[in-house]
């Protein structure tokens, strides 16, 4: 709840015609405030979020259902997505662009945003824009091989990287995503959006020398709530594969850390990460 | 009411519209051709939102494919129904639905008016111009093309092989010799109509009807004939990216389209607002000067090389190339010390004080990164986390050089240390790598260790850094390489040390006055003979001197005694 009025006007703003969401057991007035929108379809679930491979069987089905011949952006609810120019150009302007060149998919970086400061310490109210809270980033410390697999991009590394996961590296989240999607009836995505079959459709980047448009998903994940939330995971133990695994990485959170150092680099917009080469425009100018 | 304008349609109609107005209002008759694929209704729609305008006109409707005959055929029909109901126009200015008047139309009509003879119409031969996307340049003038490129893009291809292979070749009519450019032209109507009314145009026309992409060489090999002064360029505005697609306009390129002083600019984005809103109501945009599309030109063809290179030393979501196709495995020079800080004690901070430049540590030493000042993290949040670093140890170095562009970046580098990236540097053209070969051997021998554990990891270094300048030397290394051996680089240190330095390029560097300091390195030679006593012999330092034999080796006393 505490994002939602934000990230429906992100989305918008971008051009969004139609949202389709799937509500696992919120308890928090999400629904109602959803089933007021003009332009929101809610689909309440108590099941399992695990059993349904993490939502990535859900959201599946809806594409099916619904996406089929669309573009389809899929995004978590902590995921604001944002590319070149995303402040003049709308997804219709990239959708195009991407059609024109002959691709159906389009890749971008889960970029980790924190506070300055312990997590708990910020002060966040409801519909206020995330990013305002979490200005800061990592800037220059991912790494990028490819899949053995699905031969998708796989890149780790940013501030979980650095803080949580440097006594072992190789478990450290993915960061690589495929949102956006021209979806056709036989697609699936496999590990959240991270990774696609038909593989194809994992070809979102330049294995020669060149470069191909991509974005940044600016990942709200670190607001004040954190340290309950992570709470509640351990107790639900509803994420990730091995979920044991990962409670060195909830406890840690629980405790309040300050992910923020003088490395860090601040938010300024789009521009900045292009430059940064955190995202590229291809040959969209 | 000296300019014409002939615009081609099918999509955006509304915004269509609003640049049909836009023209109209200045007082210019437009003749209006749309694409026969429109929806009926939504033609009757569209002829009737523009029936208030005066000087409006729709012509015969085709259908228009790219890269068909469609095209000509409706410029055709267009342009002649423009010369015969305003028998004022001189020139017709072609256009399509997502061309965007720059400048107020007044302008255009007041250039033209000056240069009333004057054809703008780009137009080469193939011969001459690299232009052509996909490898049919002239055979675009010689083949059939009955298969639609798009839609039946294999039967185009094997009917073009087939063509080739029994050398099916067409005869271009006499008299004419193939040109290509911008389909965007203006033409005046003594050329024009002389191309619309020549005897032979029904040659001509058949002729180009089966030629592939007419629109970009019909009008651009006739006007040859009848034109007396043309010149070679289109007054639109348009780009093109590497597979010969335009790129499009948008909102962000309004500060660019303003400075170009261009006329006419395609295609523009339909919901770019802010161009529209901005270039169709401002007063006046741009200033009466000549056409000046240089600096849009230069983005753009910026643009198309990053799309096609990429961006030197960078990995990321947009590219992961394979090795040997990076166009650079890093994005800037950086110079790699190794043996430098064994033999001196502060070279650290001497080498940033000669050359300003950011001096690291041992940055794949085992224990933990040592960036400057050892920093826990570093530009662009590199953690000092070995085991994050050996994670992916090329993309460390990589992102090092990459966080810190525009500063040049040094550190030590040594066989105690990881070597994972031991030929990454060698075979990278920015490393700078400087060696002291041996000089491992000095730390060792300042030890205070076992003698058996010392000829031991002596023994390891020495393999290990063999295999080093082994990379180094061989013929894949394209780094700027130099290699000493401890022996001589000790004897001429100032020596080396200034070549060194000079290769750095440093700016602002003097003759290196002042010497950093050396280690003391009396006993060194007899440490080393000790090694090869025990077994290991230790080569890579070079052939250094025994300064005694400690059979004979008296107390060395001054001579406070010996009377002269």
């Amino acid at each position: 709840m505490l994002r939602v009025d934000h990230w429906l006007s992100h989305y918008r703003k971008l051009g969004v015609a139609h949202f389709l969401i799937v509500d696992n057991d919120s308890d928090d007035g999400t629904t109602e405030f959803l089933a007021q929108q003009p332009d929101v379809s809610v689909w309440c679930t108590s099941d399992s979020y695990k059993a349904s491979r993490f939502g990535v069987d859900w959201l599946t089905c809806l594409q099916i259902k619904f996406g089929a011949g669309r573009w389809c952006l899929t995004v978590d609810a902590d995921e604001l997505l944002v590319y070149p120019d995303s402040t003049t150009r709308d997804l219709n302007a990239l959708t195009s662009h991407l059609d024109v060149t002959g691709r159906d998919s389009f890749g971008a970086l889960m970029l980790d945003m924190y506070p300055k400061g312990p997590l708990g310490q910020v002060k966040f109210e409801e519909g206020q824009d995330p990013i305002q809270v979490l200005p800061w980033f990592d800037a220059g410390n991912y790494r990028a091989r490819i899949h053995p697999v699905f031969g998708n991009l796989w890149i780790q590394g940013g501030v979980r990287d650095r803080v949580f996961f440097s006594s072992q590296p190789e478990r450290s989240p993915t960061l690589n995503k495929t949102p956006l999607v021209k979806w056709r009836r036989r697609y699936a995505y496999v590990t959240s959006t991270h990774q696609l079959l038909p593989r194809r459709l994992n070809d979102v980047f330049d294995f020669g020398q060149g470069d191909r448009v991509s974005g940044v998903l600016l990942h709200t994940k670190f607001l004040p709530n954190i340290a309950e939330k992570s709470i509640e995971e351990l107790a639900r133990g509803q994420h990730f594969e091995n979920s044991n695994l990962y409670q060195p990485y909830y406890n840690a959170l629980i405790d309040d850390p300050d992910l923020w150092t003088k490395a860090s680099t601040k938010y300024q917009g789009t521009d900045q990460l292009e430059a940064m080469g955190l995202m590229s425009r291809g040959a969209w100018s | 009411m000296s300019v014409g304008v002939v615009m081609l349609v099918h999509t955006a109609l509304k915004r269509a519209e609003q640049v049909i107005r836009h023209w109209s209002a200045a007082g210019c008759p437009v003749v209006i051709h749309v694409d026969k694929n429109v929806d009926r209704t939504v033609y009757d729609e569209f002829v009737n939102s523009v029936a208030d305008l005066p000087d409006v006109l729709f012509s015969k409707r085709h259908r228009c494919e790219w890269g068909t005959w469609g095209i000509v055929a409706a410029s055709q029909s267009a342009s002649s129904l423009m010369l015969e109901k305003f028998p004022a126009v001189r020139h017709v200015y072609l256009a399509s639905g997502s061309c965007l008047p720059l400048r107020p139309i007044k302008d255009l009509q007041e250039y033209l008016g000056k240069r009333p003879r004057t054809d703008f119409i780009e137009s080469a031969t193939t011969a001459d111009v690299p232009w052509t996307q996909g490898g049919l340049d002239f055979e675009r003038f010689t083949l059939r093309f009955p298969f639609s490129w798009r839609k039946h893009r294999f039967l185009f291809d094997r009917y073009v092989e087939f063509q080739r292979r029994f050398k099916m070749y067409r005869r271009v009519p006499d008299g004419i010799v193939p040109h290509m450019g911008s389909q965007w032209w203006c033409l005046t109507r003594q050329t024009l109509s002389a191309i619309l009314e020549d005897p032979d145009r029904g040659v001509y026309d058949a002729y180009f009807k089966r030629v592939w992409i007419p629109d970009e060489s019909y009008f651009q090999t006739l006007v040859r004939l009848y034109s007396q002064n043309i010149e070679s360029r289109s007054l639109t505005l348009s780009k093109f990216d590497y597979q010969g697609k335009p790129h499009i306009f948008y909102d962000d390129h309004l500060q660019l389209l303003r400075r170009s002083d261009c006329f006419v600019a395609r295609k523009i984005w339909p919901d770019a607002d802010r161009l529209y809103e901005n270039f169709l109501n401002e007063e006046n945009p741009l200033k009466g000067a000549e056409p000046n599309p240089g600096k849009i030109d230069r983005i753009f063809a910026k643009a198309v090389e990053r799309r096609t290179r990429g961006r030197a030393g960078l990995f990321m979501q947009s590219r992961l190339p394979r090795a040997g196709h990076e166009n650079g495995f890093t994005s800037a020079p950086y110079s790699v010390f190794e043996g430098f800080a064994d033999l001196f004690e502060d070279f650290e901070p001497w080498l940033a004080r000669m050359t300003g430049t950011r001096v690291h540590g041992r940055l794949y030493s085992k224990a933990g990164v040592e960036f400057e000042g050892r920093q826990k993290t570093f530009s662009g949040a590199m953690s000092s986390n070995a085991k994050l670093r050996d994670h992916h140890a090329q993309s460390f170095l990589i992102n090092l050089i990459w966080n810190t562009r525009g500063e040049r970046q040094c550190f030590q580098f040594g066989p105690a240390d990881s070597q994972f990236v031991s030929w990454d540097m060698a075979k990278d053209p920015n490393a700078q790598i400087s060696v002291i070969s041996g000089a491992w051997a000095i730390p060792l021998f300042q030890s205070n260790r076992n003698f058996s554990e010392i000829r031991a990891e002596a023994a390891e270094l020495q393999r290990i850094e063999s295999e080093h300048l082994e990379a180094l030397r061989s013929p894949w290394a394209k780094a700027r390489i130099r290699i000493w051996t401890l022996a001589d680089f000790i004897e001429t240190p100032m020596e080396a040390l200034q070549t060194v330095l000079d290769e750095m390029g440093a700016k602002n560097l003097r003759r290196v006055t002042e010497a950093p300091k050396m280690a003391d390195l009396n006993g060194f030679g007899q440490f080393l003979q000790n090694l090869k006593n025990q077994g290991m012999h230790p080569y890579l330092m070079g052939d250094f001197p025994t300064e005694s034999s400690p059979v004979n080796d008296r107390p060395s006393r001054r001579k406070p005694y010996l009377v002269r």
